[in-house]
């Protein structure tokens, strides 16, 4: 299966134009930049210094750093895939109603504030918290909190291939005499491997360059490379020990992607593909029954948990519960100057995400194609190339843009530098989810359409795109739903008042005391969960299927 | 279904169309007219329309203002323009980063003549190189419903006995401005040389259970009990304009500020502006740090931003007058001493408190 012999070649020169395009993208965007400012940090007045390269290497609690970086995304990615393993699942072969809603919602977690989630977090499980245990300091919050944020990402890259496989296969297995779980390990899992791998990439690589969290759950004693850079250059303003920080974290970045995408190139087979409708059924027997309700309970305290803390504080005043703090959002300080517009803010955050998720469906599309049809050692260098601005210090690439984006026009302090950093972020979450399925397309579908005397292009439109639709749609959500949630490069951008978001806004009223400001910050999070489901949901509706369509 | 996907496509090259259109238009070409002037500052940056409308319509220059992150990523992308500015003046170098950003020349000289109006303690730098437009004094901030019919802390060393066990929370220093603000006020009052040190005061703190978390927010909002806090420890670090802004921010009206100010060991910190060097509009940056130290600007500022006002002649809001203390006797270290040190400082607390 995996021979390409009889594969319909495409002309070199349209899988030239097709890289072009996000080629173009990262190395405006991303290359340049970053090199700019490792440039900048590691040759101070223009030669280079070995001294800060020293600094690290022998510190040693900057490579306990480094290997706590390393450990903590492992066990994250690991403890996330089996946690959303189940509810992956239950959502692709089993029909209940509120699945499509409960999906969106599950990326809601995805967007949150950290700090916003913290103290959410601390409610819980920190000192009198709700549950009883009290786990903030230890590994044990961080790592909840991980499986929290990423959930989605599991539920949505695995559950969209799972939704597709044929049910029949591991049916045949089964009447053959293996047992479920052989069926299923020797069946379901080698076919979802490909998503299960692109899955776990994205979570590893988000807990690797893990912030927040790590800051506010972990306490002092715990960091990552991304908390030692931003502390680097933010407190300590050494810009030299921030960047070879940061060329470290992207080396191992790099060193984890390279292996990543040998892998997985080699893992993907190409199936028959079936429409998600006729795959998934109602629970008939009992057992299916107990394990959707558990998937659905578990879902519940683990999602739902944070999320109820907020709402419950975004509404309950010292007067009772009511919409005051709704109310007062838009109210501005004693002398008038205003704070946060909130309708503004959610303007704001929705046009920015739609020409993130534009700009990330342009260069992801042009970019899983290229992948997803050229195999070899320059395909994976792209693909991982592609992945690298989810492993990169927001700070990183915040002071990229400025160190090198002042010629030949000056986009230092351009509106279009939102979107941008929040596109580089979701890049990588179309090309996971539309990879894996253009890799499973067969090949002999394209070779017929091919016979049948369609041009390439024609092939590419009328086979693959139908079949990556559905992929598309997750993609499209998860890229919408990452620009809505993004601070940290966000933060970075020099822009004025009226440029700001949703996060932003949350952060402002957060930088005073007040119960009014706590309740506010509460109330403009509560908004951002409601605007990303709701996007989320709009845009899966992208893919009603029509007949035998996905 | 292919309709849609088409459409959706569509839209992606449009949008990412007109982006570029956007830029070429609006944020293209950097700011050259005599018109507008741009003002570079941190994320807490607040002032009221009408008091800009005030100096556009004294000047004919428009203010435009530019957010980039907390104070410390700001001045650091100032210097990493140094020369090439994206703006025309940086408002937000507190004193802990004074130092940094003069050795790296990021401004150009100029004496502004509203500094008549300012007390000589705030003017740090005799170059005039920058200008003190505002102060806050970071101090510890206690809850007062916990320490009704009891006694809170008088003294930063009070924090070490056993009544004050399990109560304290504090910022990292390596990661949070008041955070650092407070270590160099413990600095400053329990010197190197002398026979109980800031080190031994940590230690102490530690042996009393002191509680580090990573910034204000989560200090004050997670932990601390007072006014809007939800935590459970009565003794946090603040600043003294807090209690005037749980007053102001209270859901419902309050007569009395439910926190109150421990006014030994606090430490000043004072907000500096300069004109940027590289500056494209330096007549009009001139103009507006002048604007900034007149009174119209100078009483806008405790109202917006929870500090207070660098010219002495500026009126005070009455919340500030009525709910909160200024310290007699803040705590300072010399700017220089400050950079010098504040590595081995940050790291020799992290050993003390941390490990």
């Amino acid at each position: 299966m995996d021979d390409d012999s009889g594969a319909v070649r495409r002309s070199p020169w349209a899988t030239a134009a097709l890289a072009a395009i996000p080629l173009s993208f990262l190395g405006a965007f991303f290359i340049w930049p970053v090199a700019s400012i490792l440039v900048t940090g590691l040759f101070p007045g223009g030669s280079f210094d070995a001294a800060p390269f020293r600094e690290v290497l022998t510190d040693s609690n900057l490579l306990g750093v480094a290997w706590f970086t390393l450990w903590q995304a492992a066990v994250s990615t690991v403890l996330t895939l089996v946690v959303a393993l189940p509810g992956a699942y239950v959502f692709a072969r089993f029909e209940f109603p509120g699945k499509r809603l409960l999906r969106a919602a599950a990326t809601v977690p995805f967007v949150l504030p950290t700090v916003v989630v913290g103290t959410a977090f601390l409610a819980l499980v920190g000192n009198n918290g709700l549950l009883g245990v009290r786990l903030d300091g230890t590994i044990w919050a961080i790592l909840a909190a991980h499986v929290f944020f990423n959930y989605a990402v599991v539920l949505r890259t695995v559950g969209g291939l799972w939704s597709h496989l044929d049910p029949a296969l591991e049916d045949a297995a089964r009447s053959l005499g293996a047992s479920r779980w052989r069926a299923f390990t020797r069946v379901t899992l080698p076919l979802l491997r490909p998503a299960i791998a692109a899955a776990a990439s994205i979570v590893f690589l988000f807990t690797f360059t893990s912030f927040g969290v790590i800051l506010i759950l972990g306490g002092p004693g715990l960091a990552t490379l991304e908390v030692e850079i931003y502390r680097q250059a933010k407190q300590l303003l050494d810009l030299p020990v921030a960047a070879v920080l940061a060329l470290i974290q992207m080396l191992g970045v790099t060193a984890i992607l390279t292996t990543y995408s040998r892998h997985q190139e080699r893992s993907a087979v190409e199936q028959h593909l079936r429409p998600a409708a006729e795959v998934a059924t109602r629970p008939r027997t009992r057992g299916q029954r107990v394990l959707v309700t558990g998937v659905l309970t578990s879902m519940a305290l683990l999602l739902g948990g944070p999320i109820a803390v907020l709402v419950e504080r975004s509404l309950h005043g010292e007067a009772g519960y009511g919409f005051g703090f709704y109310r007062a959002l838009g109210q501005g300080s004693r002398t008038g100057a205003r704070i946060v517009d909130p309708l503004r803010a959610v303007g704001n955050s929705a046009s920015f995400a739609l020409v993130a998720t534009g700009i990330a469906l342009l260069v992801g599309l042009c970019a899983a194609a290229v992948i997803a049809r050229r195999r070899g050692q320059l395909s994976r260098w792209f693909d991982t190339l592609l992945m690298l601005p989810l492993g990169t210090s927001a700070v990183t690439i915040g002071f990229g843009f400025l160190v090198a984006l002042d010629a030949p026009i000056d986009l230092r302090a351009a509106w279009i530098l939102i979107p941008l950093a929040h596109a580089l972020v979701a890049v990588p979450f179309v090309v996971r989810a539309v990879v894996p399925v253009m890799r499973s397309v067969r090949q002999r579908l394209r070779e017929a359409a091919a016979v049948l005397g369609a041009a390439p292009h024609r092939v590419w439109r009328e086979v693959d795109l139908p079949l990556v639709a559905r992929a598309t749609a997750v993609g499209a959500g998860f890229a919408f739903a990452v620009s809505l949630g993004e601070f940290g490069a966000t933060s970075l951008i020099a822009r004025p008042a009226s440029s700001q978001t949703v996060p932003l806004a949350i952060y402002r009223f957060l930088g005073q005391p007040g119960t009014l400001n706590f309740g506010r910050a509460m109330a403009m999070s509560v908004i951002l969960m409601a605007v990303t489901a709701t996007s989320v949901f709009l845009i899966e509706r992208f893919r009603t299927p029509g007949p035998g369509a996905f | 279904m292919r309709t849609y996907l088409a459409a959706l496509l569509i839209l992606a090259v449009v949008t990412a169309g007109c982006g570029d259109d956007g830029v070429a238009t609006t944020g293209g070409t950097p700011t050259t007219a005599a018109g507008v002037v741009r003002l570079l500052t941190h994320d807490s940056f607040l002032v009221s329309d009408e008091v800009l409308d005030q100096f556009t319509a004294e000047t004919g220059i428009e203010v435009e203002i530019l957010a980039a992150g907390d104070a410390g990523l700001v001045l650091n992308q100032a210097i990493l323009t140094a020369g090439n500015p994206v703006a025309d003046v940086l408002f937000g170098v507190d004193n802990t980063f004074l130092s940094r950003a003069l050795d790296n020349e990021i401004f150009i000289p100029y004496e502004s003549p509203g500094l008549a109006s300012v007390p000589d303690d705030l003017q740090v730098d005799p170059e005039f190189r920058v200008t003190p437009i505002d102060f806050g004094d970071v101090c510890l901030n206690y809850d007062k419903e916990a320490f009704d019919g009891l006694v809170p802390p008088q003294t930063l060393l009070d924090l070490t006995a056993p009544a004050y066990k399990s109560m304290l929370v504090v910022e990292n220093p390596a990661t949070s401005s008041p955070g650092l603000a407070f270590l160099l006020a413990t600095i400053a009052t329990f010197p190197d040389d002398a026979e109980y040190t800031w080190h031994d005061y940590w230690a102490d703190l530690r042996a009393n259970d002191v509680d580090v978390t990573e910034g204000w927010e989560t200090a004050y909002y997670g932990e601390f009990s007072g006014g809007s806090g939800t935590g459970d420890r009565p003794i946090v670090v603040s600043y003294a304009s807090s209690p005037p802004a749980e007053v102001i921010y209270a859901e419902e009206p309050l007569d009395e500020a439910p926190t109150g100010v421990v006014t030994d060991g606090c430490y000043r910190q004072i907000e500096f502006a300069g004109i940027l060097r590289g500056a494209s509009n330096p007549e009009a940056a001139a103009l507006l740090i002048d604007f900034m130290l007149s009174e119209a600007f100078q009483e806008d500022i405790p109202l917006n931003m929870f500090v207070f006002p660098a010219n002495r002649d500026a009126e005070l809001p009455v919340e500030f007058l009525e709910y909160t203390t200024l310290p007699q006797s803040p705590l300072s270290i010399d700017p220089a001493t400050i950079d010098a040190n504040r590595e081995a400082w940050l790291d020799e607390w992290t050993t003390i408190v941390v490990r």
